[in-house]
């Protein structure tokens, strides 16, 4: 009971902050070429997606398990009557597993697949972060990384006050094209 | 035109094929010899509406089509044509090609200009001949080879002249209906020279003026080489309200008999008034007989009254429609909506009611009573509403139906056999998506009562019943479904005949007891045929397996009892819509399934005796003389069980396209009433998974698509051997 108040104060509290930022920013210093992005906390590094795209932030409840689809599909949720799939970005990332804690939220986006289809999903990560307005030309094309790493999720880097903001491509990361390939790879193994 | 037509066209497309049902279904029930004047109005007053509207829409194609149609149909109002067999046939066959050619047109399509061509070739004939009985066969046109396709030749030569003198007196109120001649002037004008001359004749007195009345007359010539049809395009929406003559010109070129009334100075004009100059009767005589002269340019087809020749187009124009029809609108009667809105407003004063409570200081005891009472209106209110909106997506069964007629009048003609098709329980409604994929099995399942079932006349009258067959199609509801019987009283299924064809292929062991139901049931097998000839019509032994797999796709079920030389009935329940489902749920783990309950045959406590193993990978259970395989659900689905003892758990027998498994889990909960939510929405299909649901706690269930569990219980065979071992009875 405790875990789960101090848990929805620390969501309020990001998203309270997100608030604050969004009303500091303004509307004024907004154009073409500038795009606002919501970053997130995933094992000690920073991630932004378009902030056009996040629906809504909620804190970690339990889902419905889904069967016979990836581990990092952690099931799903019912959100006002719609059923939303979640997913761990962790275990997508191959990251160390973590326990969810208090500042543990869902991030709901919006996702375009393919022909104008948008479906709403839901990416498990740390813990939401602040809100950065970032000039285009700002945002650096990701390096070769080689083939060890998997970057094609990773639209661009960015660097906000001597920190590394990672842009990630949620219409590539959660295409159900994507989900699908995964799929039968683990089921082959 | 400066606004936007398009967002009406799709209407004008639903109105028509609606003006089509009903021109199908009045011409059916017309009675050739002595018609009913009203019939015959009904499907002019149809045809009128599609002319109207194409012409409005600028689809020139249907508007010249249907006012070929059109012109017969006010020649049998006006009782100057006798409603004839062939006329009919040939009028049904128009109302076949004008759906195609507005479903063509809908899907933006190419449209099929020599079948067009060819019916409307036959039209013109019939047309042509006042008093025709067989006629339009002998006056097939001459073998021609087909001209360079031309789509636009609308009317005979004799119609069109050098100019035409129209006579127009609008009736006293036509300018109240919104309707402006100076508007028609103009369109008159763009057609061709237009000299206009008002008739101040009718004027009242001064006095006696209304200026919304109105009062003039006109005689208005124009000139130039113009169609007939289009000068009636103009007047079109004023036929009723006017006196309308429109009357050829006559030049030295041109000549054609006035049959109308003209005014004086008109004929003053004219070379020779009375007598009829030779030209014009030979154009008279030569037209009927000559159909196809140089101007109708229409390719055609060499014999156009033999039905083969017509009827592959027909078949791909349809195969082609299907896309088109599927995503529409629904028309709701205003009763529905009407009851909607007074429970919307039930709902608001239950909502204020309850936040009022909520907003008080107090709580004490008779809150809560209220409270309570306050919940169950909700309770109540929320109940009827769902009731309500389901009510919207309903429609009566008499869509489906009503293709039934002609589809009975066409095939038991080409079969020889004489067939009444009584149609009861129209009114019984059903979820529209339902009703949409029902259609294609019920016609199946008709086609086959017409072709086995029932018996040619004399093998009829020889077994002592009446020479017409009969098929009864029927609809009502119980419980919680529709069902629908089509029973004919012809030979039934040979039994015999079904079980020695299904030894012989092998789906049948020769020593295999089956009894009655089991043998008729085997004509739902995939292949199964016991037709001597394959026929047009069926045969093929593709279909009742179709017909089942669709049926069962819908939820529903099928199935057939028959007694020789009385008859067969086949019966279809289904759901009465797709969106909610009768479940049971089930506990596997912490989490919860809903199974459907019309896959559901039984539940059962695990007897551990009845429990064998089958070479040590699967299990299965002896369930009287039956042997089920088991499918532990929580090795399908990965999650951990409350118990590994198959005995703890208990057996949920459920079916499948014919096979059984009995379903392991933890524990039954109750059965309930799910609204289906799709995974596919937001996520994509998961297999042995139909969709989900929401619960009453807000937590979402998933819903078990039994035949895919049943694949999946196959393809993972070796992880089932990994824990069989474990739990070896």
């Amino acid at each position: 009971m405790a875990a789960s108040e101090q848990k929805l104060e620390a969501v309020d509290a990001a998203s309270k902050s997100i608030a604050m930022d969004t009303t500091m920013i303004g509307s004024g210093d907004l154009d073409e070429n500038t795009q606002q992005f919501l970053t997130f906390i995933l094992a000690g590094e920073e991630y932004g997606v378009d902030i056009l795209r996040v629906q809504e932030i909620k804190g970690w409840d339990a889902v419905t398990q889904v069967p016979n689809t990836p581990e990092y599909v952690r099931g799903v949720i019912n959100l006002r009557g719609t059923i939303v799939p979640i997913i761990d970005l962790r275990i997508r990332f191959d990251m160390e597993q973590l326990e969810y804690g208090p500042t543990t939220v869902v991030i709901v986006l919006k996702v375009k697949s393919g022909d104008d289809h948008s479906r709403i999903m839901g990416i498990v990560v740390d813990g939401v972060s602040d809100v950065y307005n970032m000039q285009k030309d700002e945002i650096k094309a990701a390096p070769d990384f080689g083939d060890g790493v998997d970057s094609s999720f990773v639209s661009g880097l960015a660097a906000v006050e001597e920190k590394m903001v990672i842009i990630l491509d949620i219409d590539h990361m959660l295409n159900s094209d994507e989900l699908a390939k995964v799929q039968t790879i683990s089921e082959e193994d | 035109m400066s606004f936007d037509m398009s967002q009406f066209l799709e209407t004008f497309y639903e109105e028509s094929f609606e003006g089509l049902d009903i021109m199908e279904t009045e011409l059916l029930a017309l009675d050739v010899g002595e018609a009913d004047l009203e019939t015959i109005n009904t499907i002019f007053r149809a045809a009128h509406s599609i002319k109207g509207g194409s012409g409005t829409f600028g689809l020139d194609d249907v508007a010249s089509f249907t006012h070929v149609m059109e012109t017969l149909l006010d020649e049998m109002r006006d009782g100057k044509r006798d409603v004839t067999q062939n006329a009919v046939n040939i009028l049904l066959e128009s109302v076949d090609v004008l759906r195609e050619m507005l479903s063509t047109l809908q899907a933006e399509e190419e449209l099929d200009v020599d079948r067009i061509a060819s019916v409307k070739l036959k039209l013109d004939n019939l047309l042509a001949h006042v008093s025709d009985d067989d006629a339009p066969a002998a006056v097939a046109p001459p073998t021609q080879e087909p001209a360079p396709i031309q789509e636009t030749v609308t009317e005979s030569p004799s119609e069109s002249s050098v100019g035409w003198i129209i006579d127009f007196k609008p009736h006293i109120d036509m300018l109240q209906t919104g309707n402006d001649p100076v508007r028609m002037f103009r369109e008159l004008d763009a057609l061709g020279e237009l000299n206009v001359t008002p008739d101040t004749s009718f004027l009242p007195e001064f006095l006696m003026m209304e200026p919304e009345n109105s009062g003039l007359g006109w005689m208005l010539t124009l000139k130039g080489n113009i169609l007939k049809s289009d000068i009636e395009e103009v007047f079109d929406w004023v036929e009723d309200e006017c006196d309308l003559t429109i009357t050829p010109m006559v030049s030295s070129t041109t000549a054609k008999p006035v049959e109308e009334i003209v005014e004086a100075e008109v004929i003053s004009e004219q070379e020779d008034p009375t007598p009829i100059p030779v030209k014009e009767a030979t154009i008279e005589k030569v037209e009927p007989a000559a159909p196809a002269p140089a101007p109708v340019a229409e390719s055609v087809t060499p014999a156009p009254s033999d039905t083969p020749a017509e009827d592959k187009p027909a078949a791909a124009a349809k195969a082609k429609r299907k896309p088109a029809t599927e995503a529409s609108s629904i028309r709701v009667s205003i009763d529905k909506v009407d009851e909607l809105i007074n429970m919307v407003g039930e709902l608001v004063i239950t909502q204020s009611m309850l936040s009022q409570l909520g907003e008080g200081e107090e709580f004490g005891e008779s809150e809560v009573e209220k409270l309570k009472n306050g919940l169950m209106q909700l309770e109540r209110n929320t109940r009827e509403m769902q009731e309500n909106v389901m009510r919207i997506r309903m429609l009566p069964i008499s869509f489906v139906f009503q293709r039934f007629p002609r589809l009975v009048h066409d095939l038991s003609g080409k079969l020889d056999k004489k067939i009444e098709l009584v149609l009861s329980g129209e009114s019984t409604e059903l979820d529209k998506t339902v009703m949409e994929k029902i259609g294609d099995p019920l016609v199946h399942l008709i086609r086959n009562s017409l072709d086995h079932g029932i018996e040619t006349p004399d093998v009829r009258v020889a077994a002592g019943k009446p020479e017409t067959g009969e098929i009864h199609l029927n609809a009502y509801h119980e419980g919680g479904n529709i069902v629908i019987e089509i029973t004919d009283d012809g030979a039934g299924l040979n039994l015999e005949k079904i079980l020695s064809k299904a030894k012989t292929s092998g789906l049948v062991g020769e020593n295999d007891k089956l009894t009655d139901e089991d043998i008729a049931d085997l004509i739902f097998q995939p292949g199964f045929s016991t037709a001597d000839v394959v026929s047009d019509v069926s045969g093929r032994g593709v279909g009742m397996d179709v017909v089942r797999r669709n049926i069962r796709a819908l939820g529903g079920t099928v199935d057939v009892k028959t007694t020789v030389g009385v008859g067969s009935v086949f019966t279809i329940r289904l759901p009465l819509t797709l969106a909610i489902l009768d479940g049971q749920s089930v506990v596997v783990g912490d989490e919860v399934y809903i199974v459907p309950l019309v896959s559901i045959i039984e539940s059962i406590q695990v007897d551990t005796s009845l429990v064998n193993g089958i070479t040590g990978q699967a299990q299965v259970y002896r369930l009287r003389d039956d042997y089920i395989p088991i499918v532990r659900l929580y090795d399908v689905f990965n999650v951990k069980p409350m118990y590994d003892n198959i005995e703890d758990g208990l057996l949920v027998v459920v079916e499948a396209e014919g096979k059984k498994v009995a379903l392991l889990v933890d524990d039954l909960l109750g059965q309930q009433q799910v609204v289906i939510k799709s995974l596919e929405t937001n996520f994509k299909s998961v297999e042995g998974i139909s969709g989900a649901t929401i619960l009453g706690d807000g937590t979402v269930a998933l819903i078990l698509d039994v035949s895919g569990l049943i694949a999946i219980s196959k393809k993972s065979k070796k992880k089932v051997r990994k824990t069989t071992t474990s739990v070896a009875a």
